[in-house]
């Protein structure tokens, strides 16, 4: 049995400068690298695939069969390419990460490269964090300086190159497909699969898209062993994961812990929700996760108990919100964010968001009625599933998800004529006195 | 609350002013960029971040020398740089304020943050105050929801706002005193943040802590009860960060 917190991805976050080079080789860095350069690329994947370490932005597919479905006969390069655009509502993992240590995220880059025989790495990082894409921008320096990208590395005979590419603003972009043809110098959009990736990526040639903390976690992976790694986490969910807490908790933050605790356990350990005040709704994964409530506390945090209650893990983005917040005004806001970032490709995405931002607004008010409940659903029922990509899915999560949970609260805000709670008792200067 | 959403359009883009500053050093950064990647036309994202650390916007002459340095039209180009929030048709101030009003951070505090910058800076969403320093603007999740309400100045972290310590701060800017981001570098100008995303190091990256206290809190809470993955931890004994 683990322990309850087990930091492996967090555990150089104290040290000394823990982004510079001699800071992470202190804590064993690129130790790791040296044991997978003297393995077959094949064992290399096959070691990730017997950890059962499973994709951590949000699908949870597993990592080493992503790998496993770059055809190694075409002729093509092979890219890999890191999704860094972490920007789904409540996600907060991948910038701490690679702030504090963005050679964790490096050397699990040239690992995975060497694995899957990429010639060139991409770590597209959203272009909203000026100091993470500094440090980034160093460490890959300063891995290239080591000998640890470039050509012969470690006298492998393996060449790769990494380029730290910045975006320029949008959610959409955080869609594996999206993302490529954005790293192509394009508008963000997603596109139909098949082809999938590992067949037809970047610039037509075989590619894998893996989330940041996917990436981090292969060194220690190969560094301990698959079976070290299975040695935590649940029967389909494998390993340590970083849950990050935020909203009405007394300690927010990151939290890395084997998958399967629960938000009881994580609220212990943060300190509980804000004092005076209870638990009223939540998210298990970011935004477009469906909401749960205090019924779900005892919840096992991993892909499998999450489903199980018709939510998701997604990205572990545990937004935690008291008695104090509106349901009504969170959704909607929630919903004038899908609308903002739809890309605007698919129509049922485009015009349903807008619609629904609408009807929403006039719910708030206190201007609807019960049937604008119904052309809600409705709505929701015909975006979900009828686009290219997952984002008009997770539009739908928190309308659908709140209604289930919280209709009466819809209901009172007709009966009110507008919305029955305070703006102001929800933020964190309520209690001291401030107000705008 | 949905005024927060929408962003002055009654004002006119300017088309061209005359006074391009893309030289032919710039062009010759925009091969540079091209070179990085196996197919050029990936480098148009930061070209367009190198045309607004010049320009100050994405200017017509920018969009048409990455198109005369891609191979493309500038209908391609500026079809590319309409789809990025990053990118501004028109002149933004010395520093981009951000305040995020996502929906954790606006329950929080972020919608009376924005609220009270608008008034205090008398201007709205995505506007630029009159002595061109500060332009404003509405965001979306930024990434760091565990420190609430959440400011971004030219894309540095400030986190754990107030509408006070949020005023102080555009105060400072404006007065030209040093900011620092607690969690990233001193303050500099939107344009030289643009010149690093377009990537070019400004060799500030050892500026600043590894992270803030909640980056931070699970892992003091392990030291703290002597929790470690299986096998132990290399680090548990050694130095600290404060």
């Amino acid at each position: 049995m683990a322990d309850t917190l087990t930091p492996v991805l967090s555990d150089n976050w104290d040290q000394i400068r823990s982004w510079q080079l001699s800071s992470y080789q202190r804590s064993g860095g690129y130790d790791a690298l040296r044991k997978a350069l003297a393995m077959q690329p094949a064992d290399v994947v096959a070691t990730v695939k017997d950890s059962g370490l499973r994709g951590r932005g949000g699908a949870g597919f597993p990592t080493g069969m992503k790998w496993q479905f770059i055809p190694q006969d075409n002729p093509n390069p092979k890219y890999l390419v890191v999704n860094a655009d972490e920007s789904e509502p409540g996600t907060c993992k991948d910038i701490p990460l690679m702030m504090a240590s963005p050679h964790t995220l490096v050397e699990g880059v040239v690992i995975a490269s060497y694995a899957i025989r990429a010639s060139v790495a991409f770590i597209y990082v959203r272009g909203e964090v000026l100091h993470v894409i500094r440090r980034l921008q160093q460490a890959v320096q300063e891995a290239k300086d080591a000998g640890y990208i470039g050509t012969n590395i470690l006298g492998s005979g393996y060449d790769l190159d990494v380029v730290v590419h910045a975006g320029a603003g949008a959610y959409i972009c955080g869609e594996e497909t999206a993302l490529l043809d954005s790293l192509e110098g394009r508008r963000g959009q997603p596109r139909l699969r098949p082809p999938f990736p590992a067949v037809a990526g970047l610039y037509g040639c075989p590619t894998v898209i893996n989330n940041v903390e996917s990436i981090a976690s292969v060194p220690a992976i190969i560094k301990n062993g698959p079976d070290w790694f299975s040695s935590m986490g649940t029967e389909k969910s494998k390993g340590m994961t970083l849950y990050s807490l935020s909203g009405h908790v007394t300690r927010p933050g990151q939290y890395e812990a084997p998958l399967g605790i629960t938000l009881r356990e994580l609220l212990d350990l943060a300190g509980g929700v804000r004092e005076g005040h209870e638990l009223k709704f939540w998210t298990p994964g970011g935004s477009s996760t469906p909401l749960l409530t205090s019924e779900h506390l005892d919840v096992p945090l991993d892909y499998e108990g999450v489903g199980a209650v018709g939510s998701m893990l997604g990205t572990k983005a545990l937004q935690i919100f008291d008695d104090s917040v509106c349901v009504v005004r969170a959704v909607l806001r929630w919903t004038e964010f899908y609308k903002h970032e739809s890309c605007g490709k698919c129509t049922p995405c485009r015009e349903g968001t807008w619609w629904l931002v609408q009807i929403l607004e006039r719910l708030e008010k206190g201007q609807g009625s019960d049937e604008d409940l119904d052309v809600l659903l409705d709505l929701s029922e015909n975006i979900l599933g009828r686009s290219f990509c997952a984002l008009g899915d997770g539009a739908t999560a928190p309308i659908t998800s709140s209604i289930a949970h919280f209709k009466d609260e819809y209901l009172a805000h007709f009966e009110n004529g507008g919305c029955p709670f305070d703006p102001m008792a929800s933020t964190v200067f309520a209690t001291a006195g401030a107000s705008a | 609350m949905a005024e927060n959403h929408t962003t002055a359009t009654d004002k006119t883009v300017p088309y061209s002013t005359g006074d391009s500053k893309i030289t032919d050093a710039t062009i010759a950064e925009m091969r540079e960029i091209a070179a990085r990647y196996p197919v050029a036309r990936s480098a148009l994202l930061p070209m367009l971040h190198l045309v607004q650390s010049v320009e100050g916007r994405v200017t017509p002459e920018g969009i048409e020398a990455c198109a005369d340095v891609l191979g493309l039209t500038g209908a391609e180009v500026s079809a590319v740089a309409t789809f990025y929030t990053m990118y501004k048709r028109r002149p933004v101030g010395d520093y981009h304020v951000g305040v995020c009003t996502n929906t954790l951070c606006a329950v929080m505090g972020g919608d009376l943050i924005f609220d009270r910058l608008k008034q205090h800076l008398d201007v709205g969403n995505d506007e630029t105050t009159e002595d061109g320093k500060i332009t404003l603007e509405h965001l979306e999740c930024n990434a760091a929801c565990d420190y609430a309400p959440v400011m971004m100045v030219n894309w540095e972290f400030f986190d754990d706002m107030t509408p006070e310590s949020a005023t102080q701060l555009v105060d400072d800017l404006r007065d030209g005193n040093e900011v620092k981001s607690p969690r990233g570098a001193t303050v500099c100008t939107w344009r030289e943040t643009e010149r690093v995303l377009a990537g070019y190091p400004d060799g500030r990256a050892d500026e600043g802590p590894t992270g803030g206290k909640a980056t931070l809190a699970g892992l003091r809470l392990a030291r703290e009860r002597g929790w470690t993955a299986p096998g132990g931890s290399s680090n548990a004994e050694t130095q600290k960060e404060d």
